[in-house]
């Protein structure tokens, strides 16, 4: 199975409707209730972070042959300037507008990292990408 | 504590409740924060039922419930709502209330009558 989603920059009015989607078909798939939160929790963080951060991009869902669940994020651009540091629990660099709405408290990379069993992150000038996988 | 004792030490308003049985919910934590990070990271091992209180009043407090099975959010301040609110509260079956106590109000007498983190 996969889906992608579109996700826009600075909609913060849908920003989090692909991770419900996804968190509402896994749901439908009895997937164990912990795994399920570890899931959504990850995904709205990088829904966010391509709302808040980035000029766009997309999501891909797909559960493999082996039951292991994929997430990739990609956007297309600016990119992250020093991944180690964006990597530092309270390290943000989100808008005034991001912070009003409840975010840019500098935990999303460090969140996804601490649910996901991996977590890649590569990042340019044209953009980031992340991948995630939940066994 | 049970959601009808809760409104009534908050003396809040029912804004939205997405089941007719919820004021019999019982809650013993509560969670406070306008840091929708901070409540991904802190409530992401919690197993037990747990009320959310936020002065964030927009969709991504919901969702943010929402991705964290949370079940009722109290809002304090007493701050204006647009109706994309109740939409969003309906579509992800949500319950809504709101106090005019601040954020320290509301943690704290919900506090004093034995809720806990």
């Amino acid at each position: 199975m996969i889906k992608v989603y579109q996700v826009e920059k600075e909609n913060y009015e849908d920003a989090g409707k692909a991770s419900s989607d996804i968190k509402r078909v896994l749901k439908s798939l009895g997937i164990d209730r912990k795994v399920l939160k570890s899931i959504a929790i990850a995904c709205y963080e990088a829904e966010i972070n391509i709302v808040i951060h980035s000029d766009g991009g997309e999501i891909t869902f797909e559960i493999d042959d082996e039951g292991i669940i994929h997430l990739s994020f990609d956007d297309i651009g600016p990119g992250i300037d020093d991944l180690q540091l964006a990597q530092t629990p309270g390290y943000s660099t989100a808008s005034t507008k991001a912070r009003s709405l409840g975010f840019g408290a500098g935990m999303g990379l460090y969140n996804m990292k601490s649910v996901a069993s991996s977590f890649h992150i590569e990042s340019s000038k044209e953009g980031t990408h992340i991948h995630m996988t939940f066994v | 504590m049970l959601v009808k004792e809760i409104v009534d030490i908050l003396n809040a308003k029912e804004i939205y409740v997405a089941r007719d049985d919820i004021y019999e919910k019982n809650y013993n934590k509560g969670f406070s924060s306008d840091l929708m990070s901070d409540a991904l990271m802190l409530l992401k091992d919690e197993v037990e039922d747990v009320l959310f209180i936020t002065g964030l009043v927009n969709v991504q407090s919901l969702r943010t419930a929402e991705v964290l099975d949370l079940e009722t959010i109290i809002f304090v301040r007493g701050k204006a709502f647009d109706e994309s609110i109740i939409d969003t509260a309906k579509s992800l079956h949500i319950n809504l209330f709101q106090t005019t106590d601040t954020m320290f109000e509301t943690c704290g007498k919900l506090y004093e009558k034995g809720m806990r983190r």
